[in-house]
């Protein structure tokens, strides 16, 4: 049995020195004075990040805990927590799948299984080309418009499977 | 013609100026149609208990679910001149399946919701507010955030609110999903920067929350009715029920499933679900049968077609076995199989357990884990009386929260009035020599292991 390394040290990527940009520094400032205890800004902060950046590197974490002023393992497990804030990198777009009992009664399983056809990808996953990641989501709130989906910031619905490939296309 | 004076009668005060077409009124709109008046009189005529009192008399209830009466609430808080810091929660993080209520108030007047809260902060003598908002109702937060800053600019919110020594500032805390978030100290765990794991009750928060001071969590509906108590009285509030039940005001009800339409409508409180189902929501699509429906969210028990005359208030329903919860209905039709609703349903309540107690966190994925068997027909005889013991497990008193209790609501309810649908999915073999069929033998011991033998036979073939 050979012992040594399949991967050299060497060759592991190192850790990117991680600088928040103004924009992000104004925006978890701005948070900060909505609270009288500077942890409430935890959230606001991580998607102060993501929003600029699709997610929320490791390297981030350290850094945005100073600003908070809480510890890196702390913030850590904030950021785990939420299932919108994404602690991987993910797609250009991000589909949110409502795959509660409204959507399941008025056709999710068609309209997922059109999606996973589409996209050639599961739930959890992000494209090849970084274009599109699937992911499920609690109701959304709209089950006037079931089945629905959201794309970014954008609300679907009712999408009809035989929207779906339409639907893509309007996100590049 | 103005918004209002399509409902003359004021009988539908939450939704009046709602029209979705034209959008939200703006400050100026709002006013013209006799916004802020509510809070003008508080603040200049009323003292805080006064107010308190109004909301007692005229029995409001929470709307969020648990049906608590929102003046008891209020009551539990500690005021006076050496009260210290008070806390106003807003709980806007709809996510209960089947229920989009709040999303049309939020989006569709905005200003209703800002001076709500400005009026119950004044009722408890808070000076500082959030709104816990879901972070996929981006609309509503933009919506939201631009009624702040206008009623800001306009004194109804800020230091010395309309001359007087109070001050309310109100701010929209926008969550990062998790279901948990909508239970009241979970919540407050998330707006403190933490995870949403439940806290232990008592303290109650009214007593101990937000940062361990005395808040009022209270869902966007209830709150939404405050102004219109402030203006019109607890009398006129309770009438608004005409009747229908004991609980004042009006209700925002709702339809989806196969319905032929689907929407929130605002009646009065106690409006039969028949109503709801047959009138306002056209009935059931393409002519199917109603087989149960949901009365307000998926940690309800499922109701019958023979249910559908119960007033929709929260003493009728908990009589017939159910709760109201969010009062939004969800059908499921003849040919939708219940198996599959109940596997849906606790595939949600599963994924959304936040771990921190065992029964939910591990009791949970072990009912779905059956039922997709029972839906793939491969259940074994013992899983249902597994999932009648999981009911009880799972049941009121033996977790930290209400999310697993609820949970087992529409899956003891499914059981009870669906049974043979359960049956239906066990798994059948043929045996070898005879040729009959039989259900599937448990994996056992003694006796039983023979059959286990036998199974293992015909899964290797």
């Amino acid at each position: 049995m050979s012992t040594s390394p399949t991967v050299k040290l060497a060759d592991l990527p190192k850790a990117q020195p991680f600088v928040l940009s103004d924009d992000e520094r104004h925006e978890i400032e701005h948070a900060l004075g909505h609270y009288p205890d500077s942890r409430a800004a935890s959230i606001d902060a991580l998607k102060a990040v993501q929003k600029r950046r699709g997610y929320v590197c490791d390297e981030a974490i350290p850094v945005l805990a100073e600003a908070i002023g809480i510890s890196a393992a702390d913030l850590e497990g904030v950021a785990t927590f939420y299932s919108l804030i994404f602690r991987r990198p993910v797609g250009r777009h991000v589909i949110l799948v409502c795959d509660s009992i409204s959507c399941h009664l008025t056709g999710y399983d068609e309209l997922k299984g059109e999606l996973v056809k589409q996209l050639g990808i599961q739930p959890g996953q992000t494209t090849k080309d970084n274009r599109f990641t699937l992911l499920p989501i609690c109701c959304l709130g709209a089950c006037d418009r079931s089945p629905t989906l959201m794309v970014g910031d954008d609300l679907h619905g009712p999408v009809e499977p035989a929207d779906v490939k339409k639907l893509l296309e309007a996100y590049a | 013609m103005s918004r209002a004076a399509k409902d003359a009668n004021y009988q539908k005060p939450l939704t009046r100026l709602i029209d979705v077409a034209a959008g939200p009124l703006d400050l100026a709109g709002y006013e013209a149609e006799g916004g802020y008046t509510a809070l003008k009189t508080a603040v200049k005529t009323l003292q805080p208990q006064d107010i308190q009192g109004k909301v007692k008399d005229a029995n409001l209830r929470g709307r969020g679910g648990a049906g608590f009466p929102t003046g008891i609430k209020w009551s539990l808080i500690p005021m006076g001149p050496n009260s210290g810091p008070k806390y106003l929660v807003c709980n806007a993080d709809e996510m209960e399946p089947g229920t989009f209520k709040d999303r049309l108030l939020m989006e569709q007047a905005p200003h209703q919701l800002v001076e709500a809260m400005a009026v119950a902060a004044y009722a408890i003598g808070a000076n500082l507010g959030y709104i816990f908002l879901r972070g996929e109702y981006v609309l509503c937060a933009e919506r939201l955030n631009k009624a702040i800053a206008e009623a800001k600019a306009k004194n109804y919110l800020g230091k010395n609110i309309l001359g007087g020594d109070w001050g309310f500032d109100l701010y929209v805390h926008t969550g990062a999903g998790r279901y948990i978030c909508g239970e009241e100290t979970a919540l407050i765990n998330s707006l403190e920067g933490r995870r949403a794991n439940p806290r232990a009750k008592p303290p109650f928060p009214q007593i101990a929350g937000l940062w361990g001071r005395p808040t009022i969590v209270n869902n966007v509906e209830t709150l939404c009715n405050i102004p219109h108590i402030v203006n019109n009285g607890a009398d006129w509030f309770k009438a608004l029920s005409q009747g229908k039940s004991k609980d004042g005001g009006t209700k925002l009800y709702g339809c989806s499933g196969l319905s032929n339409k689907r929407g929130v409508w605002e009646l009065p409180i106690g409006t039969s679900a028949r109503e709801i189902l047959e009138v306002h929501a056209g009935g059931m699509k393409g002519g199917k049968k109603l087989k149960a429906w949901l009365p307000g969210g998926a940690s309800t028990d499922f109701l019958l077609p023979e249910h559908l005359d119960l007033a929709m208030d929260f003493d009728t329903i908990s009589k017939a076995g159910s709760r109201m919860g969010t009062g939004l209905i969800t059908v499921v039709n003849e040919v939708q199989s219940i198996v599959s609703a109940v596997r849906n349903l606790e595939e949600f309540m599963a994924r959304e357990s936040c771990g921190w107690c065992t029964p939910c966190r591990d009791g949970l994925p072990w009912t779905v884990k059956i039922m997709r068997a029972i839906e793939a027909g491969e259940g074994q005889p013992s899983d249902i009386n597994t999932l009648s013991k999981l009911t009880r497990w799972l049941g009121p008193g033996r977790t930290f929260c209400a999310h697993a209790p609820g949970a087992m609501e529409p899956l003891q309810s499914a059981l009870k009035y669906f049974r043979e649908e359960f049956e239906a999915g066990m798994a059948v073999v043929k045996m070898p020599e005879s040729g009959d069929v039989c259900a599937l033998p448990e994996h056992g011991v003694g006796a039983k292991a023979d059959y286990a033998k036998e199974r293992m036979k015909w899964v290797n073939q």
